[in-house]
């Protein structure tokens, strides 16, 4: 079995498994493949003590994704859990803290990529709430289906990532560059 | 096309343990496939690795086919989301900028995190927190953004008139076309 050790799969491979995985699930626990919808009740379950338990409980949208460990949440573990396994397995289980892209273009401070990533993570997650859904639950689970917002969100994100990575990064060459 | 709700298989406490045998199917998958990489995705971005998109694309369509099939056998329900237009393309809008800061997406950033990013971690805090403001800005944005261009549960076969299968034809055309140009790039980058 030495495929479960190499680090790399094909990845025409892989996303033919996301596919049948997505099969699976619509068929077996009639749902589709999705991230943010489960993120949002932890969302209010860690706001609470910064908040209030009250304040939280009383708010529209929090009202619509109560905290508890349903099939959302332990899809979830399962991502981390299956992810963690996969490096461990793979011989790739190391700390990163400024990957190789970041720190060619912004250097090695440790505090700046910590805040960018920080600021990503807000953006992505209103995002993707506003969208009602990110990457999986719109641009994968959402396009399969056909549905035009799903459609949507996968041409606008793929714009809005060329736009801002230009930005930060200086226009796309060609690969051999 | 949208058939009588079927009820699923799994149900109860056997669907909880069924959420962390498929999420760690995911996970491994976007761990292997490389997209728990903040490199890879950033990359893709910026034109010199196309990994996201021959992922993307291909779930998109094998999934859509196995679904599509499913549905019309009767076996799977389809699950269309409500399109409020300005609401999806300010949200994903907004999700493109913060996917690049972060490097990943929220689903990739958890695998990411689990298999050592530490910057990975930091930014699901801030995914934390990008929710909770959400869920506070919500009263407004559910009163002015969300039902401008409120289309409701539509799928592209309904707004143009052209079928599903067709539809999935053209993305297949699409998606070879797409690959061949890719991978003939690639190759000539490699040489």
């Amino acid at each position: 079995m030495s495929f479960l050790r190499r680090p790399r799969w094909n990845p025409y491979a892989v996303g033919a498994a996301i596919g049948v995985l997505s099969w699976t699930v619509f068929a077996l626990v009639d749902k589709p493949l999705g991230v943010t919808t489960a993120l949002t009740g932890l969302a209010g379950a860690c706001a609470a003590p910064f908040v209030g338990a009250d304040t939280v409980a009383a708010n529209a949208y929090f009202k619509q994704h109560v905290f508890k460990a349903d099939y959302g949440l332990l899809f979830l573990g399962g991502i981390a859990l299956g992810a963690l396994l996969s490096a461990a397995l793979s011989g790739s289980l190391r700390a990163e803290a400024v990957p190789a892209v970041w720190r060619e273009r912004f250097g090695p401070s440790v505090a700046k990529r910590f805040a960018a990533a920080f600021v990503g993570g807000v953006l992505a997650m209103f995002g993707a709430r506003l969208a009602d859904g990110c990457t999986s639950g719109n641009g994968i689970s959402g396009s399969l289906q056909l549905a035009v917002g799903g459609w949507t969100f996968f041409l606008t994100l793929f714009a809005s990532g060329l736009v801002t990575a230009a930005v930060l990064f200086g226009l796309p060459r060609s690969p051999k560059a | 096309m949208l058939l009588a709700a079927v009820t699923p298989p799994v149900t109860g406490p056997a669907a909880l343990v069924a959420a962390v045998v498929l999420g760690a199917v995911f996970g491994v998958l976007l761990h292997r496939g490389g997209v728990a990489s903040y490199d890879v995705i950033v990359n893709q971005f910026r034109f010199r690795d196309f990994t996201v998109l021959k992922i993307m694309f291909t779930a998109i369509i094998v999934g859509g086919l196995g679904v599509l099939a499913l549905n019309s056998a009767g076996l799977a329900n389809y699950h269309i989301k409500a399109t409020n237009l300005l609401g999806v393309v300010l949200g994903a809008g907004i999700f493109g900028v913060g996917m690049v800061l972060y490097g990943y997406c929220p689903g990739t950033g958890i695998a990411a995190a689990a298999s050592g990013s530490l910057h990975g971690l930091v930014g699901l805090a801030g995914l934390l927190v990008g929710g909770t403001l959400y869920a506070f800005s919500y009263p407004w944005i559910a009163q002015t953004i969300l039902p401008v261009g409120a289309l409701g549960k539509v799928r592209l076969p309904d707004v143009t008139g052209i079928p599903a299968p067709v539809w999935f034809g053209l993305l297949v055309a699409i998606a070879a076309v797409v690959f061949t140009l890719i991978e003939k790039a690639e190759r000539r980058a490699a040489k």
